[in-house]
Order: structure tokens, then C-alpha cells, then sequence
């Protein structure tokens, strides 16, 4: 692993970390502009469905789902990278966290306004979808609070919520700077959003406080989320779905993807921004540690899931475990465990191959599987209703194919246009864990990958 | 989850006689025709999209030449305690004081939760606008609106014959009997495999029936409480 020594020159650091701002470089438009395009075809997609209506879409009678949840429990398990491993981090007080925490805060927001938009969009009539909002009315008419999707609502919005103020806390700094460092417009709006920040004791005190008790805070929440997600399924009755472990085992999946997601982030912006010395091998090696965890962990579920389906033999439950085994499903379903598992975990134990480019393959692997994860969770069940008479199967349209892709395209495209206005890595945080110059105490940050790694 | 509902009122329920079902379909017509239900032509059909809320489903038992089929008609089950209707987040689906599970086009969001919570697979959800081929549509059911793209749908036991059989009562100022309400498929039925009525009522035909050796509820073991009540075959 190349060495790469730390920068600890407080000018020369906020140069960096501000440059992706005035000079963002040729990937970055290159970037902007595939992922617009593939926002743009999504628009056409989601404008020819509410034209025509869901028929455009695979769906039919008994397969009422299909993509439309699958990318909504797969971004919103997406979105646990961020908050939950930042708030972790924090908490835990883990010193390598400094250059990563905003990177994963900013993923979670994204996320989680992508994986927002399926339930109204993939409404029968999506015009209406505020009557699941608890307002008074003359007709005296509330949403049924003992519906999981009414549980869904009041989660998502909780942590949506909780996760742009946690986003928005440690950015208040920064914005100052940029304020500092603007002119005209920019500084009106930097101004504006740094709420008259001017540094002194007591604003770093309350803010600190206000961090900390934030990180505290979303950690319950976000476990909550992707608990009731899983809660749209094992509430029901259905084969495969009506399962106890499905809270834990979604949102172990959701931790899973979601530190893939951040690893990918991460590779991205580091050469994109060229921000090799910030986001080093170590905070690689140890966020490869972290995904190695947790594909232990749904190798485990999986596993625990699987074999009591087949255990229990019974017929309705077997019908949709063998058609995820050893039927049309099959290659899916093995995809998904060499993908999450067989590959990823060996790559990411053994040390030689946990670098930033072994790290990178395995988080493509586990974005993939994870997605497709998703999807076997979803079909499969519903494909086979309990009379025989009525199963069906489902082939996606390219409507919903493309509106998939422009959910790909349209994270990137906000995540791009947010490190292009915002510092993506906390500049005050990053300079908070440097050595004390002439005190010459030395805190993480500033310790070479080499050190770090032997401690 | 548990739902529980008391009432003086009818107690609406179906028996259906497996026994004498010939599986000719003509229930299923009827229903179309009395309900409005938008005919999607056959290649949306062959995708799912076809809407009946009744069905008459066919299994065949044992190996050719030694063949048994069985003809089994199927439509919204009304249960007691109905999975469907927990899982709506706006309460468009609920149990009526008649026992009745009731669907509100007009409050149906279509998120389609309640027909993935359907054991049955009896809710039909509204993939495109409705549209009859001419001169189909000049031949509608005034009584009975028309459901627009975008929300679920599925047997009502005729309700609008239901409230017309209950008026009726009302005005000859006497309690519903046998007779009063017979729902379209039930009409239809050339063999009267089928029979509708008043199960809080014990001298009613559907109550006798309910009672017989041979009477059975589909997926009994849910504990959904079906108020469709199937009659096996005697072989």
C-alpha cells in the first residue's frame, strides 16, 4: 500500500478541499452530464406512465410489485451508509471517520429522496398520495395508522428529516468559510445558511452538542426505517414474506449496501477531486473491514432464512424457496449470494486484496447483489399466490428499466451538484483531528497509513 | 390483524354447491355485464390485466384417462376478518355493518397493498382508463359507477341489488328473506349451484346450507373467516 503522507497545513488543506468547488475538472462534467441524461429518459418514462397509466409497466395480477419496491427498499437501504456509519463513527468517537462523515451523510439524504419518490410515484393514482398525511379535513377521513405503508410514511419522513439536519449541522462551519471566501450571490446564500456563524466558543460548544446528540438520535432511527420497511412484507401473509427476522435482516442488508455505496462514493470523488491524500488506503482498508462484516452478517440471515423455509417443507413456502433455488429464479438467487458473499468476503479477509481497487470490486459486487437481493425478496412471493390457478410471472418494460436507471443517474447528479457547491469532506472536522503544531501531539489524522494500520 | 364488528343487521353470505358447478361460466359474464367491468382485450389478458371478480378456476386431479376436474368459482371471499383490509393506508377497503368488505373508489390511492395481502388473489386493480368496445358502452349499468384507471376493485355481492332488496323490504315494512337480494351471478347460475343470503337469519337457505356436512370455507386455517361458504363435492 503506498504511502501517502498527510497534508497537516491548514491553508494548504482548505485550497484542496474547496477546489472541487471553483475548479470542479472535466470529470466532474463528464459525470454531470451521463447522469443527467439518464435523468432525463427517466422523466420520459415517469411522463409516458402517468399519461397512459401503470399498464405501461410489467406489473399485472398477482405480480402488483416489482421494481417500483424493489428500488425503494433498495435506496432506502442505500441510505443507511451514510447516517448510520457516521453516526457510529462519531460516537464511538473513531478519529478516521473526519474525512468520511460528510460523504456518507450526503449519500443518506440523496438516497432517501430517491427511495421517497417510488411509493407516491408507483401509486395507482399518485395525485393523491397526501391522504396518508394525518390533516385535518370537513370529511373527518385520517390514514389507517395500523397500515405498515402509513408506518412507512412517518418513518421515512422522521429520518428524512433527521438526516438533513444531521447533514446540515457539521456543514454550518464550512459554510461560514464559504461565505468567507465568496462574493455576491453566493455569499448572500452561504451567509444565509450558515445561520450567522462566527466561530466563537460558545457557537462550537452548542454545535458539538447539537452533533453529538444528533448522531445519538439517528441511530434509532434509522434501524426503525428499514425495520418497517421489511414490516410492508412481514406483516402480510404471504410465503416468504410473513418472516420474524425480516427487521434485522433488512436492515443489515440496507448497512451492507449502504457502506458499498459509500466505498464507491468515495473511490469516485478521491480521483475525481483529486483528493488522494484525504480519503486514504487506510479509511479503505477499514471501511473494507467494515463490508466484510456485514457480508458475514446476511450470509448469516440468509442462510437462517433459507434453511428454515426448508426445513418446515411446507408447500406453499417451498413452492417460492424452489423457484428461488433451482427454478427461474435460480440464477438470480446464486448471483446474489456470489455477489454479497462468495466473492466479496474472501477478497476483502485477505489483506493484500484490501486496497482501494479490491475494496472497489467488491463494493460493485455487493451494490449489485444487494439490488437483485431486493428484488428476489419482492417477485418470487408474489409470482405464487396460494391457488396454484392464479400464478403469474412478471417481465420488466423498458419504462421501468429506464426509470431504474435514472434512479442510478439521479443520485449522481445531486451528489455531484452537492460536492460542487458544498466541501465534500468537513473541512473543519478534517483540520479538528490534525497534530496541535508546536503542541506536537498527534491524533489519527495525522498518522500515516503504515502506522495506523500495525496499531 | 383481528377486526371485529357487531350488527342487527343482515349478515350478507354465499354458498356456493361444488357439487352442481358444470364450470360454464356464465357467472362470470353476468357479473361483467351487471357490474360494468371493462373488457382489456386479449393481449393485456395474456399480461394480467383482465378483471373478473368472478373466476371460475379449474383443477384437473389424477393422470390421463383417470382424470377428475374440478371447477371451483372464486370471488371476493368477504371475510370476517379480512387481511386486506388492515394493510390499506387509507382506509379504503372496510367491513360494513353487514358484513360486507367494502371498497371506496373514490379514497383508493392504488398502492395495491391489500391485493398483495389477499390470499384469494380476488382484488383487481385498474391498469389503464376503462374502455368498452362500441356498442358495449351503451349497454352500462346505471347503477353502478364506473371505476377510473389507477384503483383497486373487486366483488361487492351486487350491492347495488342489495340496497335495492333491503328498500324494497323496508317499504313492505317486514325484515329481508329469501329472495329479496339475489346477486347477478347467483341469477345466472343455470344449474343453482349458488345461493345468497341472510346468515344472522337461521331459517334462511344460505344458513341451512352453511350448516350442511359439506360445507367449507377456502383457506379455513388462515382464520380469515370467509362469508363465502363452499359446498364439496359428495363423490
Amino acid at each position: 500500500m503506498k504511502d501517502l503522507q498527510p497534508n497537516s497545513n491548514s491553508e494548504t488543506i482548505t485550497a484542496d478541499l474547496l477546489r472541487p468547488l471553483s475548479k470542479p475538472g472535466l470529470g466532474w462534467y463528464t459525470t454531470v452530464t451521463i447522469s443527467g441524461l439518464l435523468v432525463l429518459l427517466a422523466a420520459v418514462a415517469l411522463g409516458y406512465q402517468f399519461t397512459k397509466g401503470l399498464g405501461v409497466w410489467g406489473i399485472n395480477r398477482p405480480v402488483f410489485w416489482a421494481l417500483d419496491i424493489t428500488n425503494f427498499v433498495f435506496w432506502i437501504g442505500i441510505s443507511h451508509a451514510g447516517t448510520l456509519i457516521s453516526a457510529i463513527l462519531r460516537v464511538t468517537g473513531a478519529e478516521w471517520r473526519r474525512p468520511v462523515t460528510r460523504c456518507a451523510e450526503a449519500i443518506t439524504v440523496f438516497a432517501l429522496m430517491i427511495g421517497a419518490l417510488f411509493p407516491i410515484i408507483h401509486l395507482g393514482r399518485p395525485q393523491f398520495f397526501y391522504w396518508l398525511v394525518p390533516y385535518p379535513n370537513e370529511r373527518g377521513l385520517w390514514p389507517n395508522f395500523r397500515s405498515p405503508l402509513a408506518w412507512d410514511f412517518f418513518a421515512i419522513n422522521t429520518y428524512l428529516l433527521g438526516s438533513i439536519i444531521y447533514l446540515y449541522l457539521p456543514l454550518i462551519p464550512d459554510l461560514a468559510l464559504l461565505r468567507d471566501k465568496s462574493s455576491g450571490l453566493f455569499r448572500r446564500v452561504y451567509g444565509a445558511l450558515c445561520l450567522g456563524w462566527r466561530g466563537t466558543q460558545l457557537q462550537w460548544d452548542r454545535l458539538e452538542r447539537a452533533v453529538r446528540a444528533m448522531a445519538v438520535i439517528i441511530i434509532p432511527v434509522a434501524v426503525s426505517v428499514h425495520t418497517i420497511v421489511s414490516w410492508d412484507f412481514a406483516m402480510t401473509i404471504r410465503p416468504m414474506w410473513h418472516s420474524t427476522m425480516f427487521g434485522p435482516y433488512f436492515v443489515a442488508g440496507a448497512i451492507f449496501s449502504g457502506i458499498a455505496a459509500l466505498i464507491l462514493a468515495m473511490a469516485v470523488i478521491r480521483r475525481v477531486f483529486h483528493l488522494e491524500n484525504y480519503l486514504r488506503p487506510v479509511h479503505f482498508n477499514n471501511l473494507g473491514l467494515l463490508l466484510l462484516t456485514m457480508s458475514l452478517i446476511w450470509f448469516y440471515f440468509t442462510f437462517a432464512e433459507y434453511l428454515t423455509s426448508w426445513y418446515g417443507n411446507e408447500p406453499e413456502e417451498m413452492a417460492v424457496f424452489r423457484s428461488k433455488v433451482s427454478g427461474v429464479y435460480a440464477p438470480l438467487f446464486w448471483g446474489t449470494v456470489v455477489c454479497c458473499f462468495a466473492i466479496p468476503a474472501p477478497l476483502l479477509a485477505i489483506k493484500r486484496f484490501r486496497t482501494i481497487k479490491g475494496t472497489m470490486v467488491a463494493s460493485v459486487l455487493v451494490v449489485i447483489g444487494m439490488w437483485f437481493e431486493r428484488f428476489l425478496i419482492i417477485v418470487p412471493t408474489l409470482t405464487q399466490p396460494k391457488f396454484t390457478f392464479n400464478w403469474g410471472s412478471y417481465t420488466p418494460t423498458w419504462v421501468e428499466l429506464s426509470l431504474t436507471a435514472g434512479t442510478f443517474g439521479y443520485f449522481v447528479l445531486l451528489y455531484s451538484i452537492f460536492s460542487r457547491l458544498f466541501p465534500i469532506i468537513a473541512i473543519w472536522e478534517y483540520k479538528e483531528g490534525l497534530p496541535l503544531g508546536e503542541h506536537g501531539e498527534q491524533t489519527v489524522v495525522g498518522v500515516p497509513d503504515a502506522e495506523l494500520e500495525s496499531v | 390483524m383481528k377486526e371485529e364488528t357487531k350488527s342487527n343487521k343482515p349478515q350478507w353470505g354465499m354458498v356456493i354447491d361444488l357439487d352442481r358447478c358444470t364450470g360454464c361460466e356464465a357467472c362470470v359474464v353476468a357479473c361483467r355485464v351487471e357490474n360494468n367491468i371493462p373488457a382489456v382485450g386479449p393481449e393485456e389478458a395474456a399480461k394480467g390485466r383482465s378483471i373478473n371478480w368472478i373466476r371460475v378456476e379449474r383443477y384437473v386431479e389424477g393422470e390421463y384417462p383417470d382424470v377428475k376436474v374440478k371447477f371451483m368459482p372464486v370471488l371476493c371471499q368477504h371475510c370476517e376478518e379480512a387481511p386486506c383490509e388492515p394493510v390499506c393506508p387509507v382506509y379504503a377497503t372496510y367491513r360494513t355493518d353487514e358484513g360486507l368488505n367494502a371498497q371506496v373508489y373514490n379514497r383508493c390511492v392504488g398502492t395495491r397493498y391489500c391485493a398483495n395481502n389477499c390470499p384469494y388473489t380476488v382484488r383487481f386493480f385498474n391498469f389503464f382508463d376503462p374502455k368498452w368496445d362500441a356498442p358495449l358502452e351503451k349497454a352500462l349499468n346505471p347503477e353502478v359507477s364506473i371505476r377510473p384507471r389507477g384503483v383497486m376493485e373487486k366483488c361487492t355481492f351486487c350491492i347495488q341489488r342489495i340496497r335495492k332488496g333491503e328498500e324494497k323490504a323496508k317499504d313492505e315494512e317486514r325484515e329481508v328473506r329469501d329472495g329479496d337480494v339475489v346477486p347477478a351471478c347467483v341469477q345466472t347460475c343455470e344449474t343453482k349451484a349458488m345461493y345468497f343470503g341472510n346468515l344472522a337469519d337461521p331459517t334462511s337457505e344460505v344458513s341451512k346450507l352453511s350448516k350442511s356436512n359439506r360445507a367449507m370455507r377456502l383457506l379455513e386455517d388462515l382464520g380469515t373467516k370467509p362469508r363465502v361458504i363452499y359446498l364439496n363435492k359428495g363423490d
